[in-house]
């Protein structure tokens, strides 16, 4: 096996070992950092498919911007050793069912399917080239989005702190 | 690598099915944006490499995904304020 695989599979592994063990820790506190590694290997998975900048983004706004914003809101709501309550037994039952189907379907679907591997030489992914595309007006480029995205983002900004103010005017 | 982000999305749903507390659902549903999104590289990576589409998919889920949280969070603030819990069983009136 080759280095690359090597490493997909360890950083897949552990993706799939601290997803299962974020939602089934009793603590949520710990359900938050298994969250967090999380997300760090997959910004690993993104670096290893040689999108640079995916990754930074990741890391910086999933592992530092989101977990924090959850840390907080556990610490704002809840003791720091309170522990959940074990899920009702139909819900697991149902939630697992429901689970392990999808996966089932999935998987088959997936594996039945014959995917070619396109053997066109790749674009550039650094910086330069995924910021000109980024701003680019031609076909491919993703200016438009780009600016409907910076407008969600203030309006979810403004809304944010409007629903959290104590006292509304 | 999609096998992966399969059983990613479904740990996520689980997450979303069998918690009753708020932030847990929305760390459930913070794993299914990603198991997405690892989908949308991977797709990029190895069938058009000659393209960055899914590459900008993902940044803007990304983007929606922290827009997302930060109102997410604000109403649980909120809804804890009002009703000093974040059970979702618990939360059953909208207005007094």
């Amino acid at each position: 096996m080759s280095g690359p695989r090597i490493i997909f599979f360890i950083l897949a592994a552990a993706i799939v070992v601290f997803s299962i063990l974020s939602i089934t820790s009793r603590r949520i506190l710990r359900a938050a950092i298994y969250l967090l590694f999380v997300l760090v290997a997959m910004a690993g998975l993104y670096y290893m498919m040689n999108f640079q900048f995916l990754a930074a983004v990741q890391l910086m706004l999933y592992a530092g911007g989101i977990v924090v914003l959850i840390i907080f809101s556990i610490l704002l709501t809840s003791q720091i050793d309170s522990t959940l309550e074990p899920p009702k037994k139909s819900h697991l039952l149902m939630g697992v069912v429901t689970a392990a189907g999808g996966i089932i379907l999935a998987i088959i679907t997936i594996l039945g399917y014959r995917f070619k591997p396109s053997d066109l030489a790749a674009t550039g992914t650094d910086i330069r080239s995924v910021g000109r595309q980024l701003m680019d007006t031609d076909v491919f480029g993703y200016a438009l989005p780009f600016e409907v995205i910076s407008v969600l983002l203030l309006a979810a900004l403004v809304g944010s702190i409007f629903i959290a103010q104590k006292d509304k005017a | 690598m999609i096998v992966l982000s399969t059983v990613v999305f479904f740990v996520g749903l689980v997450g979303v099915v069998i918690r009753r507390n708020l932030i847990t659902m929305l760390m459930g549903i913070e794993l299914m944006l990603n198991a997405v999104n690892i989908n949308f590289v991977a797709f990029n990576h190895y069938l058009f490499p000659h393209r960055l589409e899914g590459h900008f998919f993902a940044l803007i889920v990304m983007a929606i995904a922290a827009a997302e949280a930060a109102i997410a969070i604000a109403l649980i603030i909120n809804i804890y304020r009002q009703f000093g819990t974040v059970r979702v069983d618990d939360v059953d009136e909208l207005k007094y």
